[in-house]
């Protein structure tokens, strides 16, 4: 498929979508004009679509430098009367929930759609929280989508029931259904044509500040209205068609799933012909309570079937005891369901197991030879690619410690958000302490206050601009003691290359000013801050030598282009001799460089994966590599 | 559940066109009228780390595949094929590239081929070992490594969607410069478990 059909396509085509391409037809069929994030998996690939087709959408979009921003752009966007929409991943969910929790009070008069990808099982994440809390915290709608076409329809309806209750609404997705494949059914356009000079529409701020300034006095009324609005949501929540008994067994015994738990549920029961009830929840927030008592009442049992927290479950046993219903309920609280990782369906079939008993389970019989084959495979573990400037700064700082007689012990590695977080794996180890984007700085401060070991803290320059520059301004104003290696790749490389303020590109592709980071840094009071070329060894080990001594906060800026941006110039691949190769396997065992292996007692150069970043050259005592041209 | 529902969990290492090879399959099953769902994971590192994708055509909600419910495992890359043998029963088919590609955390030795591929005939039905990278290179290019497996996937007698459907939606979502080539490679791949 071209990516410009999600623009042009006709109400009635058919394409066979990710469910992140789908997300970005639903705002497109809604008429969207402005749209802000900031990247993060596994929502990304909403932003990369965006960024490529806002201005034959007439969409403004941006790279926002963090979620909050990107959360107060959209709020603001939806304050104007216009529709608005922001998304990120669930731990971005936090850095913007400070706004995000009183524009819950100020309500919109645009539509506002907040889509937060959750991921369960933690495939590229730090932790693996269950968003739809934050409907609860905040007293917000919140849709969950189950299949790609649901992610189109419901975030375009998002969209008309945050104009509705003007309140915004959210969309939580997680990894199985952002990034699943479906076929989707595409639905009208709505105008959106720009009104002005720009390719977006304007809308217009009409002043009032006991809508939009929460000062206690207007504060208070603000609460009570979100509640009042909230009961409206309920109601429309208890007729709604999003919440549906989906198979109708006539049984005694059901289930009430949402999101792609639903999916294994539907498919568990399909597959193995069991008589069960199923209810599907897809506006879970307020909980449709009038439906689920009519679906509730003539069951005994009841399986609640969701990924991460047992958020449904509560509300169903809330909704039983209110209704003096006897139905038992099974779900993550008794033990039936795990309450960590996503569900599959052998875990949804599992659980049904435990209490209905339609199957034993079956191991295929392996022999032994195949048993201990699958036991001795080698593992692929994620590595810092070939020509990867960061893989130099990793080598320096250590080389640099041991030849100023540092013993390991005594160095602490505060690291960051990103594809430099791989600095944790052997050979390198540094990677001692990791809690959210930027906080390598401000953990840096910590460490340096707390300890006398010598602190190097790491952070891409995409995390620097996120929140990396609040910490350094701490750092200098305590007179705390570090090092800060901030690797400039020059693009957001982990989640796929977007720009960030200090690529002369927004998200828009159009030019845009680059933000200096050593001028912010010499801006906040560092005294030490030098820019340092990775690929370089001499230049980096030293660098790091005088950085160690200095005392105070000291600026390490790496710069050097990621291998996998777009359009870069490939440099000759590294020539090695194997002649003169003294099987010191300091190259293989030191840089852990992919394109180097050491095999059947040898070491091999793989020529299409080197990137020709010749650290490898530098590292090399007896000449057997060498910079190729 | 219906006669034609069809399950498949392909794999290989990141940069081999597993996702753009798995896309092709659901969309021509998209235009011959099938349902069809698909699981894919992006983001940290996947270059030269494991990927995988699930594709089940049919009566399906759910992208993944329950455990021993392939009816095909497509590997690019042998180790991966014993990676992802949870999802194998006895009759699946497994149709994989022996050309290796050694990981470089070494952490353990790379098995022989000729070793795996007797170890896997004692244990399953249908076990087909292709010389992928040859007969790439044979068609052309190496790059068209992804058109020879799909060439052996329309191959299989259960495989719900007919070649000419699958070639259809190969160029519909690849550069109409390296269409000769692509069917070239699709071809040998056919031939290869036809012949």
């Amino acid at each position: 498929m071209n990516l410009k059909e999600l623009v042009t396509g006709k109400k009635g085509d058919k394409q066979f979508l990710l469910g992140n391409e789908a997300a970005v037809r639903g705002v497109i069929e809604a008429g969207l004009s402005v749209a802000a994030t900031y990247p993060g998996t596994p929502s990304s690939e909403i932003g990369n679509i965006l960024s490529f087709l806002a201005k034959d959408a007439n969409i403004y979009f941006e790279f926002s430098t963090n979620e909050k921003v990107a959360m107060e752009v959209a709020a603001t966007a939806a304050a104007s009367g216009l529709r608005s929409f922001t998304f990120m991943k669930h731990v971005g969910m936090n850095v913007a929930s400070d706004s995000f929790m009183t524009t819950a009070y100020t309500g919109v008069r645009g539509g506002m759609v907040i889509l937060i990808a959750d991921d369960p099982s933690i495939f590229s994440s730090q932790n693996e929280q269950d968003s739809r809390h934050y409907g609860h915290l905040a007293n917000l709608p919140v849709l969950e989508p189950s299949s790609c076409q649901e992610i189109k329809d419901m975030v375009k309806y998002g969209f008309e029931l945050s104009e509705k209750v003007q309140l915004p609404v959210i969309v939580r997705t997680t990894t199985r259904v952002s990034h699943m494949r479906g076929i989707v059914e595409f639905g009208d356009v709505e105008d959106n044509s720009s009104n002005g000079e720009t390719h977006w529409k304007k809308g217009t701020f009409k002043k009032n500040p006991a809508q939009f300034v929460p000062v206690p006095a207007f504060a208070q009324q603000m609460h009570i209205d979100l509640l009042e609005k909230m009961d409206e949501v309920k109601s429309i929540s208890n007729k709604s068609d999003l919440n549906k008994q989906t198979n109708d067994a006539g049984s005694k015994i059901g289930a009430i799933a949402s999101s792609s738990a639903f999916n294994y549920v539907h498919d568990v029961v399909n597959v193995n012909n069991l008589d069960i009830d199923v209810f599907k929840v897809g506006l879970s927030n307020p909980t449709p309570d009038k439906k689920l008592v009519e679906f509730l009442k003539d069951l005994d049992e009841v399986f609640v079937v969701e990924e991460v927290d047992p958020i449904l479950e509560k509300e169903v046993l809330i909704v039983i005891a209110q209704n003096n219903l006897n139905v038992k309920v099974h779900g993550k609280l008794d033990g039936t369901f795990p309450m960590y990782h996503e569900f599959n369906p052998n875990i949804v079939k599992d659980g049904f197991n435990k209490y209905l008993h339609f199957y034993e389970k079956e191991e295929p019989k392996l022999t032994d030879s195949l048993k201990k084959l699958i036991s001795e495979i080698p593992n692929r573990a994620p590595v810092l690619c070939s020509g990867c400037p960061h893989r130099a700064m990793y080598y320096g700082i250590n080389k640099a410690a041991e030849e100023l007689g540092i013993p390991s012990e005594d160095m602490v590695f505060a690291s960051d958000i990103g594809c430099y977080t791989l600095g944790i794996n052997p050979p390198y180890n540094a990677a001692d302490y990791l809690l959210s984007m930027g906080s390598s700085v401000g953990d840096g401060c910590g460490f340096s206050v707390a300890t006398d070991q010598h602190v190097v803290s790491f952070i891409g320059d995409s995390t620097f601009f996120h929140s990396g520059v609040s910490p350094l301004i701490n750092a200098v104003h305590n007179k705390q003691n570090f090092v800060l290696t901030v690797l400039d790749n020059r693009i957001t490389a982990m989640t796929g290359g977007q720009p960030n303020p200090g690529i002369p590109v927004d998200g828009m592709g159009d030019e845009a000013p680059e933000i200096s980071i050593r001028k912010l840094a010499n801006a906040a009071g560092v005294k030490f801050v030098r820019v340092v070329n990775p690929l370089n060894l001499e230049q980096v080990i030293k660098t790091y030598k005088e950085a160690l001594e200095f005392d105070g906060v000291a600026v390490i800026i790496a710069k050097s282009p990621c291998t996998l941006i777009k359009g870069f110039p490939k440099r000759p691949t590294v020539q090695f001799d194997e002649r003169k190769c003294n099987q010191c396997k300091k190259c293989s065992h030191e840089l852990a460089c992919p394109a180097i292996s050491f095999k059947d007692n040898k070491i091999v150069l793989d020529g299409a994966m080197c990137n020709g970043c010749n650290i490898c050259v530098q590292v090399c005592k007896y000449g057997a590599l060498s910079a190729g041209r | 559940m219906a006669e034609d529902n069809y399950s498949m969990y392909i794999c290989g290492v990141g940069g081999q066109g597993i996702i753009k090879t798995s896309v092709i399959i659901g969309e021509a099953a998209m235009n011959e009228g099938h349902n069809v769902v698909m699981s894919e994971i992006h983001g940290m590192s996947q270059r030269e780390g494991s990927v995988s994708t699930e594709l089940k055509i049919g009566d399906f909600d759910s992208s993944i595949l329950p455990e021993h419910s392939a009816d095909m495992i497509l590997s690019f890359e042998p180790i991966e094929l014993v990676r992802a043998l949870d999802k194998a029963n006895k009759d699946t088919k497994l149709v994989f590239n022996t050309f290796p590609l050694i990981p470089s955390s070494g952490d353990k030795p790379y098995p022989k081929i000729d070793n795996l591929i007797s170890i896997l005939k004692e244990n399953y039905n249908n076990v087909l070992p292709i010389e992928g990278n040859q007969l790439a290179i044979d068609a052309g290019n190496i790059v068209s490594l992804n058109m020879v497996l799909l060439g052996a996937v329309t191959a299989d007698d259960n495989f719900p969607i007919s070649k000419e459907s699958v070639i259809d939606a190969m160029k519909n979502n690849l550069n109409p410069k390296f269409h000769d080539l692509n069917l070239k490679a699709i071809e040998s791949g056919y031939e290869w478990i036809r012949g």
